[in-house]
């Protein structure tokens, strides 16, 4: 069932590159990706721990415990939901392009994309789980290169660096973290590699690297502050679907990692000195408040609709390391319940903001400005998505955000984390700063001339786009329903 | 039926505001109708609760953590929630029908309701809220929903920046109050009101460690009531269309401050600082917002003015312990301060969205039924003995006679300023000639607009009885309110204050068709706002502009350029080969799939 998840996308790419089929196969493909990804949702014994759907092949190499292998638990399979549900507005919400064979190559990117995520995200195979995403990014790169708008070239060569840099260290981290497991117990199966991970075998003092080295692989690939200043720029030069998966999706599989591999292989390192008297756990915190304060504030000196949902997109993944950092279950929780909302809600700013640029041309804030009058239904999604993103109860990410605080406080919260919770609860009021200000500066306020003549989504994007909304919505009432999903694999993670 | 009651209060006015949002978008009646059905059944359900004096409680999971972590939407009924149902359900009903007509010609007339059936939806959830993390989350979405009805007029730019500020200072207090929150569940392991009080009587908690909680909890009604510092939203939020200034911007969603502090007393109580903070606070509001009322020449800001001079009230009521008598003064300001709102909106609908005084007089005349019910919501709110405020005034004014000769002077103070300016605004719109030609075409609005002001009317003189508001309040409830010993000398001052500020501007203002009295410091607000504006654009937009510049010029420079040297080898080797960004990527890929390969088997 999961390859043929992975396949859908990868298929319709192939086609699509070869100058078969056009648009509708690739919205067609979307929607399969869904239905699919739902029938597992669906198909999901959340009775049971541990992987479910589990497919795999035999070692492919002799004497490595390495082979292609898939399977979800739960934390896999609402990144998975959050992969398909991004994807189907992806699509609806690419450029409109005369249908040539630059055409395919366009759609058959953005999903290949989409594939490269869902493979890493129901890999069970660590060396399947690092390719897929590295797979991912290669379209990245070209869509950028080929169809980004402004310095598109400098913009591509600068993530490339960035994030060929960042996979480097990540490799090494895993190589580090790998080698550190005895060698009787090594496998890249990630469930047997749970249950090594359970019997804590690494000693506390040997953690320190491979954590690290992880957590600044990691680190770079999600923007975690002072690795950040990749992610705006190419952001606001990405075509609207990439600058969608990309930060909506792939960039949740940086964290993802930490929540599957430095969790529950390296928890004492969050406690052990590194620098001075400062523990890896104080390092991560400074540089997540780097995300939260500092970015936070970049985010409102930002004058272009672009450069702020680019920036906010950063900031937010403080939020996301925060929950990771208090390292317990309820601070985890809202981490990973989070990666699921932010994905969404970015997802949603995004497509909107490039529904925006292809109507206007210019994301200037002074050129901007009462468009709720034109385009109801845009500003009606804009402001839930924005409501949504900075933490408005009723939504998934205030639920999110709720276990992430309260995680920071939980019995046995250092001071340091207790100060930088409150420090992150700050952080929402900056984020609603600019997020009112953008919502103010497109949407309210006096019609400018050009605004007045814009025409209203219509049609099936109305539905791709509510889709995100409607499931951010569905996380703020009823976090309880997901958090059954996420429970038990995070109990695991933190045995 | 008991356990089901207060779901259908809650739920029927979401139910209104989503089918609204889905399918009643582009139909007036239709969204009329939905929202105007949803308050009555609220309102209808909240009498049929009265039936019965017991707890009711109920919950439903939110999150669940096991024992880490457990929030519920868990609703409770006590003697103090029926009473503010009772008035958000109550002034809420008549404020709809009043909009039916007040609302009749605008374009956004069924956001309007929808955004009315959000906001009634989010109130209630405060009012029903058996624990603070439910009672933050409909917190946050009364600043929501006033938000969206604040910036109903979003074309108008001072609409859409007033909404934004309303939120924003909201949020300035919800970090306290979410602070707090955490400070309070980390020390005593619960947010529910009852586990809460339970663990605090069992368990030592650190007495200066409770008093921070508290006072980060205040800052949450400091934001939602308006209080000094976070003020300057209130006045602006005058943007809004007027019923909604009754409703929510006077009459509830401002009072919510008032209702957590009294439900989170128990935590206040043991800390004295805690509770001189709020005091002074509210003390200092309510002369201040006084003072400033004096000068203003907006009717609507007047009133504003004086609804946060009143909430000072009710918040320095509760920093001398009287939380009764500051909700039995919540229960009579609601209604003469919905009804001078509504009053107030009879008068702009007229006088076609003509707001300043000094453009109106001699309405008394023109505009009967509306001068009449103003004239009692007048003097309900100055103090005039038998009328509600009154006996609600001197219960707070008795409660700080006994604890602070400070608190009690502000008190005694902001009611002769309150006689002063309502008399001031009664005389100038209501009495003398009609100052401008408009003014001569006054008339009094239909009965949707009349009856409801008719209805306050009555409400404003009856709400002080001991046969009303006993009946609602409940026997223990309302004892709470007159706890503090009587002194005959409290009302003898409250009544000659009140003499002395209405003869004042009566004499001052009849007959005057421009102010006599300029006052350039309470007329411009103490300059507040512009300090903040200031402050705001000289610390945050500079901070902002510094970390943006810091961002791209050193972090990106240095750390790109950093990065770029570090790989200047692979770097300069790729431009060599005259790669592409592609070719690149993969020849990186593929280095590290070797190393990897290599480190594994060697």
């Amino acid at each position: 069932m999961l390859t043929i998840l992975l396949l859908i996308p990868i298929v319709t790419a192939a086609a699509l590159f070869l100058g078969k089929g056009n648009r509708s196969w690739a919205k067609a493909s979307a929607l399969l990706q869904l239905g699919i990804t739902l029938l597992v949702w669906f198909g999901y014994d959340q009775s049971k721990a541990g992987y479910q759907f589990v497919s795999q092949t035999d070692a492919l190499f002799p004497g490595l415990d390495l082979r292609y292998s898939v399977g979800v638990d739960g934390l896999s399979l609402l990144m998975l939901l959050l992969t398909a549900l991004v994807t189907v507005a992806a699509v609806w919400f690419s450029p409109n392009m005369p249908a040539n064979n630059r055409a395919g190559l366009f759609d058959g990117s953005v999903l290949l994309i989409s594939a490269g995520a869902t493979g890493a995200f129901v890999a069970k195979d660590l060396f399947f789980f690092y390719a897929f995403h590295e797979l991912a990014l290669i379209p990245t790169f070209l869509l950028i290169g080929l169809w980004g708008s402004g310095e598109r070239q400098a913009v591509a060569w600068k993530i490339t660096i960035y994030l060929g840099v960042g996979s480097i260290i990540l490799l090494t981290g895993l190589v580090d973290l790998f080698l550190a497991i005895p060698a009787a117990s090594r496998s890249f199966d990630l469930q047997k590699l749970q249950e090594v991970a359970a019997s804590h075998l690494i000693p506390a003092a040997a953690q320190v690297r491979p954590w690290l080295l992880l957590t600044v692989g990691f680190g770079i690939l999600v923007s975690l502050f002072p690795f950040h200043s990749w992610a705006a720029p190419a952001y606001a030069c990405a075509p609207t679907p990439v600058a969608m998966l990309h930060s909506g999706v792939l960039k949740k599989f940086g964290l993802y990692g930490m929540v599957r591999l430095a969790v529950p292989f390296l928890p004492q390192a969050f406690h052990q000195p590194v620098w001075g008297t400062w523990t890896a756990q104080d390092l991560l915190l400074a540089a997540l408040l780097g995300n939260i304060i500092y970015v936070g504030l970049v985010t409102i000196a930002q004058r272009k609709l672009d450069y702020v949902i680019g920036y906010s997109s950063v900031m937010h993944m403080g939020y996301v390391f925060l929950g990771i950092a208090s390292l317990n279950i309820i601070g985890l929780s809202g981490a990973c319940l989070l990666m699921f909302s932010h994905g969404l809600s970015v997802a949603a700013l995004f497509a909107i903001t490039g529904a925006i640029r292809e109507r206007e041309g210019s994301l200037n804030f002074e050129r901007l400005g009462g468009a709720a009058k034109s385009v109801p239904f845009l500003s009606v999604a804009f402001a839930m998505a924005a409501f949504a993103s900075i933490g408005l109860p009723g939504f998934s990410n205030f639920a999110s955000e709720t276990m992430v605080f309260f995680g920071g406080f939980k019995d046995g919260a250092t001071g340091f984390l207790k100060t930088s919770t409150v420090f992150a609860l700050w952080g929402v009021l900056i984020s609603a700063v600019y997020m009112l200000r953008s919502y103010k500066a497109v949407f309210l306020g006096e019609p400018t001339a050009s605004s007045l003549k814009w025409t209203d989504l219509h049609g099936t994007a109305r539905f791709a786009l509510a889709l995100l909304p409607v499931a951010l919505l569905l996380g703020g009432f009823f976090p309880h329903y997901f958090l059954g999903f996420l429970k038990p694999t995070l109990e695991a993670a933190l045995r | 039926m008991e356990t089901s009651l207060p779901w259908i209060i809650l739920l029927s006015p979401l139910a209104s505001a989503v089918l609204i949002l889905l399918f009643a978008h582009r139909s007036k009646p239709l969204s009329v109708l939905l929202s105007l059905t949803a308050v009555f059944a609220a309102f209808g359900s909240t009498l049929l609760l009265f039936s019965s004096h017991s707890v009711v409680q109920t919950s439903a999971t939110w999150i669940d953590l096991g024992p880490a972590l457990h929030l519920t939407i868990g609703l409770k009924i006590d003697a103090l929630t029926r009473v503010m149902l009772l008035v958000v359900t109550g002034i809420g009903a008549l404020v709809h029908v009043y909009s039916t007509v007040y609302m009749a010609e605008d374009d956004g007339k069924a956001r309007f309701f929808g955004s009315l059936s959000l906001f009634m939806f989010s109130m209630l959830g405060i009012v029903l809220a058996d624990n603070l993390a439910m009672m933050f989350i409909f917190w946050e979405l009364v600043g929501v929903s006033s938000f969206l009805l604040i910036g109903h007029w979003f074309t108008k730019p001072s609409a859409a920046k007033a909404a934004n500020k309303a939120f924003l200072a909201n949020r300035v207090g919800d970090f306290g109050f979410m602070s707090g929150i955490l400070l309070v569940w980390a020390a005593t392991g619960s947010v529910e009101f009852a586990g809460i009080q339970e663990n605090l009587a069992k368990l030592t908690v650190n007495p200066s460690l409770l008093t921070l909680a508290g006072l980060c909890l205040f800052c949450g009604a400091v934001g939602k009531s308006a209080q000094v510092p976070l003020h300057v939203w209130l006045p602006d939020a005058m943007e809004g269309p007027t019923p909604v200034s009754a409703l929510i911007h006077a009459a509830t969603m401002v009072a919510a401050g008032v209702y957590m502090l009294a439900r989170i007393f128990f935590i206040l109580e043991p800390s004295p600082v805690a509770l001189g903070v709020i005091a002074a606070v509210g003390a200092v509001t309510a002369v201040l917002a006084a003072l400033m009322a004096t000068q203003q020449d907006d009717i609507k800001r007047i009133l504003a003015y004086s609804t946060l001079s009143q909430l000072g009230l009710m918040v320095a009521g509760i920093g001398v312990g009287a939380w009764g008598a500051s909700m039995f003064h919540l229960f009579t300001h609601a209604f003469f301060k919905a009804l001078l709102f509504l009053g107030s909106g009879a008068v702009i609908h007229a006088l076609h969205h003509e707001q300043n005084i000094w453009k109106m007089g001699g309405l008394r005349r023109t505009m009967p039924k509306t001068f009449i019910t103003f004239v009692i919501g007048t003097l309900a709110l100055t103090g005039t003995p038998g009328l509600a405020g009154f006996f609600s005034k001197d219960a707070i004014l008795l409660a700080a006679w006994h604890k602070s000769a400070f608190i009690f002077g502000a008190a005694l103070f902001t009611s002769l300023l309150t006689a002063y300016y309502m008399t001031r605004l009664v005389v100038v719109a209501f009495f003398g000639e009609a100052w401008t030609p408009n003014a001569k075409h006054g008339h009094d609005c239909p009965p949707a607009m009349t009856v409801p002001l008719m209805i306050l009317a009555v409400l404003s003189v009856i709400s002080g009885y001991k046969f009303f508001a006993g009946s609602i309040f409940g026997e223990e409830l309302f004892h709470s309110v007159h706890a503090a010993e009587h002194v005959s000398l409290v009302p003898i001052l409250a009544v000659s204050v009140f003499s002395i500020g209405t003869a004042g501007a009566w004499f001052l203002y009849n007959g005057r068709s421009k102010d006599p009295v300029k006052i350039p410091l309470f007329r411009n607000k103490f300059y507040i706002d512009e300090l903040y504006a200031s402050l705001i654009a000289g610390t945050q937009d500079l901070l902002a502009s510094f970390s943006s510049w810091f961002d791209h010029f050193i972090l990106d420079g240095v750390i790109v350029r950093g990065i770029s040297g570090l790989t200047w080898g692979v770097g300069y080797t790729l431009r060599l080969l005259q790669f592409s960004n592609l070719q690149g990527y993969a020849f990186l890929f593929g280095t590290g799939v070797v190393i990897l390969f290599y480190m594994l088997i060697k």
